[in-house]
């Protein structure tokens, strides 16, 4: 039996009569990559806030990492990682700073974080550019950097929103491997996307419709269910019957 | 006569190359891709040819006028649609529409029969402001404004970034419909598959055009084997595949991995060779633009 990392039951969240997100119900285990998909409006980015401590559910309960999203929001946002579509790494302190910045704020000992930045950018391959300033470096480097940054205090989930959107075919790939890597090691990655075919690189796939989750299974059993070619099909399919706009 | 001609163009800001003698021309009528991935060169391409800002070499013509010399009679027969939002927040939607006609000495009626397909399911939320409304309803609202005086050619400026599948589809068909009204256009996207809508595309990376076709030349052009592979376990499949003799690149592909060969491959010695590989399978496939991308990106 596989450990689970996050659960949610019957999880809502109301704003005023605007019901964002309605009576979700999901498990996520250790070290799957888990694909939280939808349309633009569906409530994706609302549940997402829920599971990272930033916003209370209106009912339901959860947990992330063993703490409850009621009650230890706090302990969730210490024990996550979270890597946002904007980048948000300090582009006028070099990799090296951001590195001990951020192990920083997560409470990391001098040593400890030395002993693990090292380790992260010896795995990049980013060694010789550790004094670089951020700002100068590529936007793929950038993104590979905020990936590793986001797992600097060994998170048991890592929460991505849409880390590739307009990436380059080739570093997008690269982000993915990283990724599979991270996965492989034993954390938890949860991710939105709206490439689809990276929707196929994911162990489970959960699909958002008006607030609610309409479908959740590997990508393979998926595309047997609405007996479609491609996860892009499959998304398609579900996302048209939405009745509420973006 | 071309509706866009760009001749050996190169712009830089300080030490960073934004353009590098970048050359191509659209057609009028024309539905024109520019595709490729953030920092390409794509924006600063788009405030050229509106005339916002000089190159430091180059030239181009917009509808047959001068970027330079004739940027005052260009900025009123172009239509531009930034990537990041720029309609007026606290005006509402009706009050930004007719914002923009006063500005080119334009009237919403007559341009009407343009921006009524997209208009009319904005128009219920007319009163609301432009600041209030979702990211779908900002994007029609643009494009009506950017069409407000009957542009003969429209810049859209990654329009779809971060959008949804299925509304991204839906954008482009309002494209088709614009191209039908004789509208040249010129459209950027990171979105790959968005290719195949266009009539031709050039893609574009750090700065340089990397090829210019049409969508189906373009993937003709692929002149290497090209097979996807399968395994139970994907992530390891890419490194034993990467080792096999023949092969020139192996990397994700939705539900396969695409294995680029050369002549030497041949996929019935790595069945052989993998057959202890749990699930392994090996099968010609059709590259894609993104294949193409990538294998220009390498050269």
């Amino acid at each position: 039996m596989s450990e689970i990392v996050i659960s949610v039951r019957e999880l809502t969240k109301k704003f005023g009569r605007f019901t964002a997100v309605d009576n979700i119900s999901f498990d996520v285990k250790k070290g799957e990559i888990f694909g939280f998909l939808g349309a633009n409006g569906a409530g994706k980015t609302t549940a997402m806030r829920m599971l990272c401590g930033l916003s209370f559910p209106t009912s339901g309960t959860g947990s992330v990492a063993g703490f409850d999203v009621m009650k230890q929001a706090e302990e969730i946002k210490s024990h996550i990682g979270y890597m946002s579509q904007r980048f948000s790494l300090y582009n006028d302190l070099t990799i090296w700073e951001n590195m001990m910045l951020f192990a920083g704020i997560y409470g990391m000992s001098k040593k400890e974080s030395e002993e693990r930045a090292l380790w992260l950018l010896d795995r990049l391959q980013f060694m010789s550019e550790k004094d670089t300033v951020v700002g100068s470096l590529p936007l793929g480097c950038k993104q590979k950097l905020s990936f590793v940054i986001a797992t600097i205090h060994r998170p048991e989930v890592i929460f991505l929103d849409e880390p590739t959107g307009g990436v380059d075919p080739i570093t997008r790939r690269q982000f993915w491997e990283l990724i599979y890597e991270e996965a492989a090691s034993g954390t938890t990655i949860f991710v939105t996307t709206h490439y689809m075919d990276e929707a196929e690189y994911c162990s489970r796939v959960s699909i958002m419709v008006d607030g609610k989750i309409e479908a959740l299974d590997t990508p393979q059993a998926l595309k047997k269910q609405f007996g479609a070619a491609s996860m892009d099909e499959v998304f398609r399919t579900l996302a048209r019957s939405a009745k509420r706009g973006d | 006569m071309n509706a866009i001609e760009i001749k050996n163009i190169s712009k830089s800001y300080g030490e960073i190359k934004a353009l590098d003698n970048v050359s191509f021309e659209v057609k009028k009528g024309e539905l024109f891709g520019l595709i490729g991935p953030d920092g390409a060169g794509k924006t600063t391409l788009f405030r050229l040819l509106t005339t916002l800002i000089n190159p430091d070499a180059g030239s181009a013509t917009v509808d047959g006028l001068d970027m330079i010399k004739d940027y005052r009679a260009i900025r009123t027969r172009v239509g531009y649609m930034p990537g990041r939002f720029s309609l007026y927040p606290d005006l509402s939607v009706e009050e930004n529409l007719q914002f923009f006609a006063a500005i080119f000495g334009a009237t919403v009626q007559q341009s009407y029969h343009l921006i009524e397909p997209i208009y009319k399911q904005i128009e219920p939320f007319k009163t609301r402001r432009a600041g209030k409304l979702s990211g779908g309803m900002k994007q029609k609202l643009a494009l009506s404004c950017a069409l407000i005086h009957c542009p003969s050619v429209l810049f859209l400026d990654e329009p779809t970034t971060g959008v949804d599948a299925v509304s991204r589809s839906e954008f482009w068909d309002m494209l088709s419909e614009l191209k039908k009204q004789g509208i040249t256009i010129l459209v950027s996207t990171p979105y790959m598959d968005e290719a195949s809508r266009c009539d031709r595309i050039a893609l574009i990376n750090e700065a340089k055009i990397l090829g210019i076709d049409t969508p189906e030349n373009m993937v003709k052009a692929f002149d290497l084997p090209l097979y996807g592979v399968k395994a139970k376990n994907m992530f390891a499949l890419l490194e034993v595949a990467r080792k096999q003799p023949g092969v020139l690149n192996c990397y994700p592909f939705g539900e396969m991995h695409h294995l680029v060969a050369d002549v030497s491959f041949n996929a019935e010695d790595m069945k052989k060779a993998l057959a202890k590989v749990e699930g392994f399978c090996v099968e010609p496939a059709v590259p894609t633009i993104e294949d193409m991308f990538i294998k220009l990106m390498k050269q």
